[in-house]
C-alpha cells in the first residue's frame, strides 16, 4: 500500500527525502544535504520574497536534515515567520521546528513569545493547543516567565475548551518540572482540584498529572485531592467497561487514568476519616478481584492494561504499608505471576517483591517463593530478570534463609554474566558479613568469592575481610588455615596473595605448630607467589616477610637472603626498592625487643559503616537498595535482632589502608599539654605561635590563635598579587582589654618581597566583643618566610603579649590555570631544568583518601587537570603565582601510593626557589 | 516519561521526542548507546532495562523499535500501552501504518503524537478524540496532495 498523502503534500520535500534514502553511502548522503543546504539558503536569502507555501517546505526540510543528525545553524528567523502565518499548516511546521530546535537567541524568543501570546489569544482552540503545545514542548525558562500566569487562567476558565483545558494542564505540569519557582500557587489551586470531577475523562486524564506533580511539591495545598482522587477511582473500577466508551482500552476501563489516580494516592499517607479509607480499601480490593477472573480477551493488551492497573495499586498498598491483609494478598497474586509464561510479568512480579520484602507484614509471605526465585535465577534466558532476582533474593534474606542464599548467589556467581558480578560479589559480601553466625563461615564465603571471581572482588572487600579477622581473635586461626590451604593451589587470584600475605603475616603464627605449615613452609609458599604478583601486592608481601621475621626468628636468615638479593635491593621499582632497604635494615640493627615493638600486631579497627555498603548503595543508588535493617526489624522475634546488632557493632568497617602505616597518627587538634602551656599569661608571654600556621595552607578562613583570654579568627581573599585579610579579635573574658594594639613585622628581607599594610584598631574590646582589624597584602616577588603579628594589650592590670605567625603564604597568589593534556606536557618538557623540578617523597601524616586530597590541592590554589595522568590515581594541577614583579607558572603532580602510605610530589616552575617553597607547604598537608 | 525513539532494526533514527533539557550532543549520546543497547537484545526478552537511573520500555512492531525511558516510580506496563495506543493512532490515521509513512510525514507522526502525550504524560488517551483533533487540523489545510508512487513497504500493525 503506497504511503498515504493525506493533508498537504509537499512534493520538493518528499523528492528530497527519496533522495537521501536513495543514497549509497554516508558520502553521498551528506553531499546531497549540502547541496540542499546551500539551494535553502539562497533562497533565503534572494531577492525574491518566498511565499508561505516555499517557505514552510524549506523549513521542512532543514527540520529533516537535523533530525538526520546533522547540525543547522540557520532557517530559525523564516520558522519563526510561519508562526505568525494566518494558514494553519504553515504555523503548524513554524512551531514544530520552534519545538525540536529552540534557540537560546534572546530576539528570536521574544519574537516566538509575541506569536504565541497572539495565539492564546486568539480563542481559536486549535491555534491556542500549538501555542500551548510548543510551551509544553519547549518548556525553558524564559518561556516559563512570560506566560506562567496566564496557563492557570486559561485552565480554570469556564469557557476553555476541554481539549485546550487538556494541554493547559500539562503544559504547567511541564513548566513546573522546569522552573518549579516560577509557578505560583493561588487561588486557581482549588479549581484545579475540581478538575478531577470534570465530566470529560481527558481533561481529568490530564489534570491528575498536574496535580500529582504539584502535591509533591506542596502536598497541603492539594489535599482535598484524595477524596476527590478516590472517588473517581471507585466510580470506574466499578463501572462496566462500556460505561466509558472510548476510554476503555481492551475491555479496560481508563486504565491510563485509574494508574495517575493511584499514583496521586502515593503522594499521601492513608486517609485518616474511615469512611474513606474503607472506600480506598474496597477499590483496591476490587483490583486485586479482577485480576483473578477469567480474561475478557486474549490480548495482550488486554492484560498489560489490567496488570499496569494492579501493579500501581500494588505499589499504593506498599506505600500505606498499613493493610496486612492487602499486603500478603498484593504478595500471593505476585507469586502467581513470578510463574507467568510472560517474561514482562515475571520480571515486574520480582521488582515489586522486593519492595513487599521491606515490610514488616509481608516479609514472611515473601519468603514462601524462595524456590521460585532461586530457579529464577537459574533458568531465566534473560539477564535483566535474573538481575531482579539477584535484588529480590537480597532483600528477602535474615537469618533464617541467609546460607542458602549465600550458596545460591555464590554458585550463581559462576555463570553469571559479567556484567552483574561485581554487583553480586558486594551482594554476597554484605551478606556473609551481616548474617555471619561464626565467623568461619564468613571467611570461607569470601574466599570462595576471591576464588570464583576475583576479578570482581573490589578493594573494600578483601580490605574488609582482614578487618574483620583482626578485630575477632575467635577466627584469626581458622582464618590463618584456611588461607594457607587456599593458597596451595598452583593458580590462585592475586586477591587471594594479598590476604593470605596479609593474614599469615599477622597469624601465621597460630598454624606453625603444625609441621606441615612450619614458618618456612609458609614462607616458601608465599614467596612462590610473589614473582606473579603486581607491585602493590609484592610491597605487601615484603611487608609481610619482616612480619615473619618478628614472629619467627628460626626464618630470619632466610628472609633476609632474599630482602638482600638484587631483585630486591636493586629493584626498578622505587617502593619495592626502598622496602628491602628498610626491612633488611631494620632487620639486621634492631634489638628483638624493638622488632616486636614495631612489627606488633595490628590493633583491632574502630567502628565506621560498612565501606562495602556505601560502594554498593553508590553503584545502584540509594534509593533502588533495599535496607537491610528494615528486613530486620521485622522478622523472627527480638532475639534475632539483639544477635544482628551485636554482630555489626563488633564488626568494625573503617578503611583498610591505614593499616600499613605503622605509626599512629598523631591528631591535629591542639593538645591538652600545650593549651596549658599557652595558656598561662606571663606577663611577658611573647613566644610566637605557629601551632595553626600549617592548616591555612589549603585554606583561607579559621581561627589561628586561641588561649584563656584571646580568640583570632581570620578570613581573607586574595586576586593575584593582591590581598586582603580580615582579623577577628575576640575577647573571651567579661573584663574589657585595654591599650589593645596589634601591628605586623616582618624579617628585612620579607619587607622587600611582600607589604603588609595593617589598618589601626581601636585600643578598647569590652568584655565578650570582638574587632576587627584589615590588612592590606601585596605580594613583590616570590617570598618563603612569613610575617608575623604582634598584639600587646592590658587584662586586669597585666600586659599581655602575643606574637602569631600570619598565615600569609606564597601559594595564596595562585591563579588556577586550566589546560590540556598536550599543553600540560608541553609545558612540563620546557620546565626540565633540574633545578626547576623539586621532588619530595613522603609519608603520609593523614589517612588517604582522594577526595580529601583533591580538596586540599584545589584549597591551594592549582586548578586540577583529569584525564592527563595516565593512572587516575594521581593527581595533576597547573596554576600561576602572581607578583607585582613576575609571574610563575608552576605545574604539580600528586602520586598516592595507599599501599605503602606514601607519596610522591613533584613540582616544576620555572623558578627554583618557588618550586623549592610550594613543595614544602604542600608536602606537610597529608 | 523523560523521553520517547523510533528507530528502525538498522538503527535509523525514525522520531525522537525529548521532555527534559538535554544538549545536544547528550541527546546523540544517549540515541547511540540505547539504540545500540535495545537492538542487541533477542526477541524473547522482557521490554523493559535498567538504564542508567531510568527504566527503558521498549516494543518492536515490524521493523520499528518504539522505546520509552521513564523514572523509577512510573509503570511500565502502562508505558508499554502508551507504545501501543500511539501505534494504532498511526495506524488509524494513515491507514495500515507502515515505517515509509513516518519517514515521509515525519510531521504528521510529531502532532500526533503532540495531541496524544504533552510533557510526557497522556495527555487524550481516547482514540477517537485524538484523531479527531488530528482530521480537524487536516481540514484546515489546503489541498495539495501529492502521490508519489508505490514504494516496497512493511505493514507495522
Amino acid at each position: 500500500m503506497p504511503a498515504v498523502s493525506k493533508g498537504d503534500g509537499m512534493r520538493g520535500l518528499a523528492v528530497f527525502i527519496s533522495d537521501i534514502r536513495n543514497c549509497k553511502s554516508k558520502e553521498a548522503e551528506v553531499k546531497r544535504i549540502n547541496k540542499e543546504l546551500a539551494n535553502i539558503r539562497s533562497k533565503f536569502k534572494g531577492d525574491k520574497a518566498l511565499d508561505g507555501y516555499s517557505k514552510k517546505k524549506y523549513v521542512c526540510k532543514l527540520l529533516f536534515i537535523f533530525l538526520l543528525g546533522h547540525d543547522i545553524d540557520f532557517g530559525h528567523m523564516e520558522a519563526v515567520n510561519l508562526l505568525s502565518s494566518n494558514k494553519y499548516t504553515e504555523k503548524q511546521i513554524g512551531y514544530l521546528f520552534i519545538s525540536v530546535l529552540v534557540n537560546s537567541n534572546s530576539d528570536l524568543i521574544r519574537l516566538i513569545n509575541n506569536a504565541i501570546r497572539n495565539d492564546l489569544a486568539s480563542r481559536n482552540p486549535t491555534f491556542m493547543n500549538l501555542a500551548l503545545h510548543c510551551i509544553a514542548n519547549v518548556g525553558s525558562r524564559e518561556m516559563a516567565e512570560a506566560f506562567v500566569s496566564d496557563i492557570p487562567r486559561i485552565l480554570v476558565a469556564g469557557e476553555t475548551m476541554d481539549s485546550v483545558k487538556q494541554s493547559a494542564a500539562l503544559c504547567l505540569l511541564r513548566l513546573n518540572r522546569t522552573s518549579p519557582d516560577l509557578v505560583p500557587m493561588g487561588e486557581w489551586t482549588a479549581r484545579v482540584v475540581h478538575l478531577l470531577n470534570d465530566q470529560h475523562l481527558g481533561v481529568v486524564t490530564a489534570a491528575t498529572s498536574l496535580i500529582t506533580t504539584l502535591a509533591q511539591k506542596s502536598p497541603e495545598d492539594f489535599k482535598t485531592s484524595v477524596v476527590l482522587a478516590v472517588a473517581r477511582l471507585s466510580r470506574i473500577v466499578t463501572s462496566a467497561a462500556i460505561d466509558l466508551q472510548d476510554y476503555t482500552y481492551y475491555f479496560v476501563a481508563a486504565p491510563w487514568l485509574s494508574v495517575k489516580l493511584l499514583r496521586l494516592l502515593q503522594c499521601y499517607p492513608p486517609p485518616e476519616d474511615a469512611a474513606l479509607r474503607s472506600r480506598l480499601t474496597e477499590c483496591l480490593e476490587t483490583i486485586l478481584n479482577k485480576v483473578q477472573e477469567p480474561p475478557k480477551s486474549k490480548k495482550v493488551q488486554h492484560s498489560n492494561a489490567k496488570n499496569a492497573v494492579l501493579f500501581e495499586a500494588i505499589a499504593l498498598i506498599i506505600h500505606h504499608d498499613s493493610e496486612p491483609n492487602l499486603l500478603v494478598r498484593a504478595c500471593n497474586q505476585l507469586g502467581q505471576f513470578l510463574q507467568h509464561r510472560e517474561t514482562n510479568l515475571r520480571y515486574l512480579a520480582l521488582e515489586s517483591m522486593c519492595l513487599l520484602a521491606s515490610s514488616e507484614f509481608s516479609h514472611e509471605a515473601v519468603k514462601t517463593h524462595i524456590e521460585t526465585v532461586i530457579n529464577a535465577l537459574k533458568t531465566e534466558r534473560d539477564v535483566s530478570v535474573r538481575q531482579r532476582a539477584v535484588d529480590l533474593l537480597y532483600a528477602m534474606c535474615d537469618r533464617s534463609n541467609s546460607k542458602q542464599i549465600v550458596a545460591e548467589m555464590l554458585s550463581y556467581l559462576e555463570t553469571a554474566d559479567y556484567s552483574i558480578r561485581e554487583e553480586i560479589v558486594l551482594k554476597v559480601a554484605i551478606l556473609a558479613e551481616k548474617y555471619a553466625v561464626d565467623y568461619t563461615w564468613y571467611v570461607d564465603t569470601i574466599l570462595n568469592l576471591i576464588r570464583i571471581a576475583g576479578d570482581y572482588v573490589s578493594e573494600e572487600v578483601w580490605y574488609r575481610v582482614i578487618q574483620i579477622v583482626i578485630n575477632r581473635d575467635d577466627v584469626q586461626g581458622y582464618a590463618a588455615k584456611t588461607v594457607f590451604e587456599a593458597l596451595q593451589a598452583p593458580a590462585c587470584h592475586e586477591n587471594l596473595v594479598k590476604v593470605g600475605g596479609y593474614i599469615l603475616g599477622e597469624f601465621g603464627n597460630l598454624i606453625a605448630g603444625d609441621p606441615r605449615s612450619s614458618p618456612l613452609v609458609q614462607f616458601n609458599l608465599l614467596h612462590s607467589k610473589f614473582h606473579l604478583c603486581s607491585v602493590p601486592t609484592r610491597a605487601l608481601l615484603l611487608s609481610a616477610y619482616i612480619k615473619f621475621i618478628n614472629l619467627f626468628p628460626e626464618v630470619k636468615g632466610t628472609i633476609q637472603d632474599v630482602l638482600r638479593s638484587d631483585s630486591q635491593l636493586r629493584n626498578a621499582d622505587v617502593e619495592l626498592q626502598q622496602r628491602a632497604v628498610e626491612y633488611l635494615r631494620l632487620s639486621c640493627i634492631a634489638s628483638t625487643d624493638i622488632l616486636a615493638t614495631v612489627l606488633e600486631e595490628m590493633p583491632p579497627f574502630p567502628e565506621r559503616e560498612s565501606s562495602i555498603l556505601a560502594k554498593l548503595k553508590k553503584k545502584k543508588g540509594s534509593s533502588k537498595l533495599p535496607d537491610l535493617d528494615d528486613v530486620r526489624r521485622s522478622v523472627n522475634g527480638s532475639t534475632d535482632h539483639a544477635e544482628n546488632t551485636e554482630a555489626t557493632e563488633t564488626v568494625s568497617a573503617h578503611s583498610f589502608t591505614d593499616k600499613l602505616n605503622l605509626n599512629s597518627t598523631p591528631s591535629s587538634g591542639p593538645s591538652l599539654l600545650v593549651d596549658v602551656f599557652s595558656d598561662v599569661s606571663s606577663p611577658a608571654a611573647t613566644d610566637m605561635s605557629e601551632e595553626h600556621f600549617p592548616r591555612f595552607v589549603c585554606k583561607n578562613n579559621g581561627v589561628i590563635y586561641e588561649n584563656q583570654l584571646l580568640q583570632i579568627g581570620l578570613k581573607s581573599e586574595y586576586r593575584q598579587n593582591l590581598g586582603r585579610m580580615y582579623v577577628f579579635y575576640g575577647n573571651k573574658t567579661s573584663t574589657q582589654f585595654l591599650s589593645f594594639s596589634s601591628a605586623v613585622t616582618s624579617s628585612d628581607i620579607l619587607k622587600t618581597q611582600l607589604t603588609v599594610h595593617a589598618k589601626t584598631v581601636d585600643p578598647m574590646i569590652e568584655g565578650g566583643a570582638q574587632v576587627q582589624q584589615i590588612l592590606n597584602i601585596e605580594c613583590l616577588s616570590d617570598f618563603s618566610d612569613a610575617p608575623v603579628l604582634s598584639i600587646q594589650f592590658r587584662y586586669g592590670g597585666t600586659l599581655q603579649n602575643i606574637a602569631v605567625k600570619l598565615p600569609v603564604m606564597l601559594n595564596k597568589f595562585f591563579q588556577p590555570t586550566e589546560m590540556t593534556s598536550q599543553d600540560f606536557f608541553q609545558r612540563w618538557k620546557q620546565l626540565g631544568a633540574p633545578r626547576q623540578e623539586v621532588q619530595k617523597i613522603f609519608k603520609a601524616q593523614h589517612q588517604m583518601d582522594s577526595d580529601v586530597a583533591k580538596a586540599k590541592l584545589l584549597g591551594f590554589g592549582v586548578a586540577l587537570l583529569d584525564g592527563v595522568d595516565p593512572n587516575p590515581a594521581n593527581f595533576v594541577g597547573a596554576g600561576i603565582v602572581h607578583s607585582k614583579t613576575t609571574q610563575v607558572g608552576c605545574l604539580l603532580r600528586l602520586e598516592p601510593n595507599t599501599q605503602a602510605q606514601m607519596y610522591r610530589l613533584t613540582l616544576r616552575t620555572s623558578k627554583d626557589s618557588v618550586s623549592q617553597r610550594l613543595c614544602e607547604l604542600l608536602s606537610d598537608q597529608f | 516519561m523523560q523521553f520517547m525513539l523510533l528507530f528502525s532494526r538498522q538503527g535509523k533514527l525514525r522520531l525522537q521526542k525529548w521532555y527534559v533539557p538535554l544538549s545536544d550532543k547528550e541527546k546523540k549520546k544517549i540515541t547511540r548507546e540505547l539504540v545500540q543497547t535495545v537492538l542487541a537484545r533477542k526477541p524473547k526478552m522482557c521490554s523493559f532495562l535498567e538504564w542508567r537511573d531510568l527504566k527503558i520500555v521498549y516494543k518492536r512492531y515490524a521493523s520499528l523499535y518504539f522505546c520509552c525511558a521513564i523514572e523509577d516510580q512510573d509503570n511500565e506496563l502502562i508505558t508499554l500501552e502508551i507504545i501501543h495506543r500511539y501505534v494504532e493512532l498511526l495506524d488509524k490515521y494513515f491507514g495500515s501504518v507502515c515505517e515509509l509513512d513516518i519517514i515521509f510525514n515525519f510531521e504528521k507522526a510529531y502532532f500526533i503524537l503532540d495531541e496524544f502525550l504533552l510533557g510526557g504524560e497522556a495527555q487524550e488517551t481516547s482514540k477517537k478524540n485524538v484523531l479527531k483533533a488530528i482530521e480537524q487540523a487536516d481540514l484546515l489545510q489546503e489541498s495539495q496532495s501529492e502521490d508519489w508512487g508505490s514504494l516496497p513497504n512493511e505493514e507495522i500493525l
